[in-house]
């Protein structure tokens, strides 16, 4: 008999998956989907927007005339390009997959999640310990979540493709872009399943899963503007899952045969993520844990201090993809200031305008990307106050609260985040937009005006998830439902001309439109006060409620 | 004081589910107090009332002379908790949770805490992600015995230790008795609670059915007896007391109540005793018999003695 130093299944060196090892897979797969079934359901609501884009986009270009003058100002914008794509044609088909170019990367991100959610995330609580000793096979976890998260995104491809043939386009170009969401989103399943093999903590699986998403979108950005401006780094999109997705071109080409580079890609990251799961013990990863400390630091000493343990590694995240950010929306804010400049009919002003963008040229951009800071700012406000709700469901808080630690000052702790970071996200946001914009002396005071004037805005988000936590505890995630509402109002709310009472709803519509835009205080000074009120409420009920909720 | 903890009619209300339906509990300055009851009975929700972390919807608590509500902060100063269920921050080590708990309650004697780790054979250095759920219990554990307090609560902190470790957690607890520290030990472990506890109070369904020390409520229970006799028993089967009578070829076995027991000795060596096995009444039969159908009508919470006998 052979012996191996590895802790592979029956002492074989290199086992090769057989039958039994997915025993059960069809169990959990019915698992996974009980518990997720809500999850699924949002993801499919996704799977709408295509066709509303169309159809939007059909009422904003009604002619071929307008939709080919439209598709010219784009095709000359490197920061668009950088943001959707390469656009190929001017049917409103072509400029619809252009305009949806960066949704497979959400899909991607959902997939990612979920797979990891469901592997790593069951492994580090324990409970894929209880289910392996079951009549489970060792792959059955791992192949069940893949196969969950492929079968959902092929089911949104289809509905994409059904939707957008609805909305009047060609069949088969529809189909493709059912496909290039399913590229996006089978593509990052995968690379989550492999992720979630290499370390022990579900955190740095997503770091790692994240970190590839984002790296592969910066490297299509690149190919991409390089290719449209006759550069020589073209090649570069198809390093990128998300670039195949594009190459495609829907509409256009239909290129099929991209979809088996994609598919040797997802067959490839799947068969390496089964064979490192089968050659390591449950719990373990390829990365090892470094042991820690033997005794704490002297200052770890209170429950502030433990809150900033826990959250500076996200903030610090956060920190550096602002900074990423704000460097290329500086960097590109004269050319896009030249091309609208150069756009007669002002439609290009138009786009900025629905993204918050007022003013002169530089300014409408740089509005516009403050806009978009201040919602992705309270993303960030959002998960930093929901880290309360996370250790009080996993029941972290209730030793802590144990001590002599009062439940407004454990709160507090997170709390300074949620509120401190988003100033500081904006601020490093604005002050590197500031920096590479050419005009650096001027525009760093504007920049940061501009940046803090969001922050009322941010503020009322993180009440209202305060507010959540301490009234409606099992609602807390509904926080995220709230800035899904205040984008979806930004986004298509004028387009759709909802009355100006539904638009107030969001914060974001109170907010100053800076740089160039007027400024007034007394917006400023009532959001704050909605989010003062809102956040001491949250905190009443805080105070007052049972510890866990039931 | 002389009282660490004292509840009385404790009520707890979760929608239509009265989670406590009238508990009481008293718990003296400087005793080890064995909390049994089955799972679902309440222990952990009486104990989170205690801590402040839920508001009782009737009745009274008072911990160590102070409101157990409305001044949470400062008691908890004064006491240690081990949750039953023991999850920790996953990125931090071992050793920086047991120090930071200690801190964040009235201090840490670190020799102590040496010494525990070493007996408890834990490694602090490890990451809490790491740890098993024994592990985890020991790092509250520890950081339990190592803080400067004079109460502990522990709900249910053995369940995930090996037997060694157990044996260690009696120690140390026993320890923590002799030099005068009060303990409230929830459990469903018997022997823990018999080799602890100088009482004990048994709840079921949210109600405290029985209170008192061991030997008290040994006097409840009942001694099984197996008897080998020369000729056939009169009267075994009339006399009040006596249960789960079967009588065999050369011989009986039943169980009887303490009060009756003399005269159930007594017909038997009427009938010739050969052999006799009598057992006294373990915890573990003292906890069946709560667990088994409901004496839920009101058991009094404390019978007086004189009625044992």
């Amino acid at each position: 008999m052979s012996v191996s130093t590895r802790p592979a299944p029956a002492g074989t060196a290199t086992p090769a998956p057989r039958s039994s090892d997915l025993t059960g897979t069809g169990k959990l797969v019915r698992l996974i989907l009980r518990r997720d079934r809500w999850l699924l359901v949002w993801w499919l609501v996704l799977a709408l927007y295509p066709a509303s884009a169309a159809r939007s986009l059909d009422n904003l270009y009604p002619t071929a005339a307008d939709l080919q003058r439209f598709a010219d100002d784009m095709l000359a914008n490197s920061a668009l390009t950088a943001l959707y794509g390469q656009l190929h044609g001017a049917s409103l088909g072509e400029v619809t997959a252009w305009r949806i170019g960066s949704y497979p990367a959400i899909l991607g991100l959902l997939s990612l999640l979920v797979v990891i959610r469901h592997t790593r995330v069951e492994e580090a609580a324990g409970r894929r310990e209880l289910v392996g000793s079951t009549a489970v096979g060792r792959h059955a976890g791992l192949v069940a979540a893949l196969s969950v998260t492929f079968l959902i995104n092929i089911v949104v491809a289809l509905v994409i493709a059904a939707t957008l043939r609805g909305a009047g386009l060609p069949g088969a170009g529809s189909l493709a872009v059912g496909a290039q969401f399913a590229v996006g989103g089978c593509v990052f399943a995968a690379v989550g399943g492999l992720a979630a093999q290499l370390t022990t903590s579900p955190m740095a699986a997503r770091g790692i899963a994240l970190g590839t998403l984002g790296v592969t979108f910066l490297v299509r950005a690149l190919g991409d503007v390089s290719a449209v401006n006759g550069g020589a780094l073209g090649w570069l999109t198809w390093l990128s899952p998300i670039g195949w997705a594009q190459q495609i071109r829907a509409y256009d080409s239909n290129r099929w045969w991209v979809l088996l580079v994609a598919l040797a890609a997802v067959a490839v990251l799947s068969a390496t993520a089964v064979a490192v799961s089968a050659r390591r013990d449950i719990g373990s990863g390829v990365i090892d844990e470094r042991p820690g400390p033997a005794t704490a630091a002297p200052g770890l000493r209170s429950a502030g201090a433990l809150a900033r343990r826990l959250q500076r590694g996200s903030l610090l995240g956060w920190l550096v993809a602002f900074a990423v950010a704000g460097l290329l929306y500086g960097s590109v804010a004269r050319t896009v200031a030249d091309s609208i400049d150069d756009d007669g009919n002002g439609r290009l002003r138009d786009v900025l305008a629905r993204l918050g963008g007022t003013g002169a040229a530089v300014d409408a951009w740089l509005s516009a990307m403050m806009g978009l800071m201040a919602i992705l700012a309270a993303g960030y406000a959002i998960q930093a106050a929901r880290r309360l709700d996370a250790e009080e469901s996993g029941q972290r808080s209730e030793i802590l609260l144990a001590t002599a630690t009062g439940r407004l000052r454990w709160a507090a702790g997170h709390l300074v985040f949620a509120f401190v970071g988003p100033a500081l996200l904006l601020a490093v946001g604005a002050l590197a937009a500031a920096a590479t914009s050419g005009e650096a002396g001027r525009q760093t005071s504007r920049l940061l005006g501009a940046g803090l004037a969001q922050l009322p805005a941010v503020w009322v988000l993180a009440a209202v998830t305060v507010a959540l936590f301490g009234l409606l505890p099992r609602l807390a995630a509904a926080a995220w439902g709230a800035l899904a509402l205040c984008v979806l109002l930004g986004d298509v709310g004028a387009a759709l001309d909802l009355p100006q009472g539904l638009l107030d709803v969001s914060p974001f519509t109170h907010t100053p439109k800076l740089p160039g835009g007027d400024f007034s205080a007394m917006p400023l000074i009532v959001l704050t006060a909605v989010a003062v009120v809102v956040t001491a409420v949250g905190l009443t009920g805080l105070r007052r409620r049972d510890m866990p909720a039931n | 004081m002389t009282e660490a903890i004292r509840v009385e009619g404790l009520v707890k209300t979760f929608g239509q589910f009265r989670a406590l339906d009238g508990l009481d509990l008293e718990v003296r300055t400087g005793e080890v107090h064995g909390f049994l009851g089955p799972n679902g009975a309440g222990k952990t929700t009486t104990i989170r009332v205690l801590l402040g972390l839920m508001r009782a919807d009737g009745g009274t608590a008072r911990l160590l002379g102070g409101d157990p509500w409305s001044e949470a902060t400062a008691l908890h100063r004064r006491l240690a908790y081990v949750p039953g269920d023991v999850t920790l921050w996953p990125n931090l080590s071992g050793g920086e949770v047991i120090d930071m708990l200690g801190r964040l309650r009235g201090g840490i004697d670190t020799d102590r805490r040496d010494e525990l780790i070493e007996r408890f054979a834990l490694d602090p250095r490890k990451k809490c992600r790491t740890y098993s759920k024994g592990n985890r219990q020991k790092v509250a554990v520890i950081a339990a015995l190592a803080s400067q307090v004079e109460l502990l609560i522990f709900d249910e902190p053995t369940s995930g230790l090996d037997p060694l470790m157990e044996v260690v957690f009696r120690e140390v607890v026993a320890r923590e008795r002799d030099a005068g520290r009060t303990v409230l030990l929830s459990s469903h472990i018997l022997s823990e609670v018999d080799a602890l506890c100088e009482r004990v109070t048994i709840i079921r369904a949210g109600r405290t059915v029985e209170s008192g020390t061991l030997s008290d409520l040994r006097h409840l229970t009942r001694t099984s007896i197996q008897a080998e006799l020369a000729r056939p028993a009169d009267g075994l089967d009339t006399l009040a007391g006596v249960h789960d009578l079967v009588v065999e070829d050369s011989g009986v076995r039943f169980s009887v109540d303490a009060e009756q027991l003399d005269q159930a000795l007594a017909r038997l060596s009427a009938a010739g005793v050969r052999s006799l096995v009598s057992q006294p009444p373990t915890l573990e039969e003292l906890f069946l018999r709560h667990y088994e159908s409901a004496p839920a009508a009101a058991a009094p919470v404390e019978r007086p003695a004189g009625v044992a006998r």
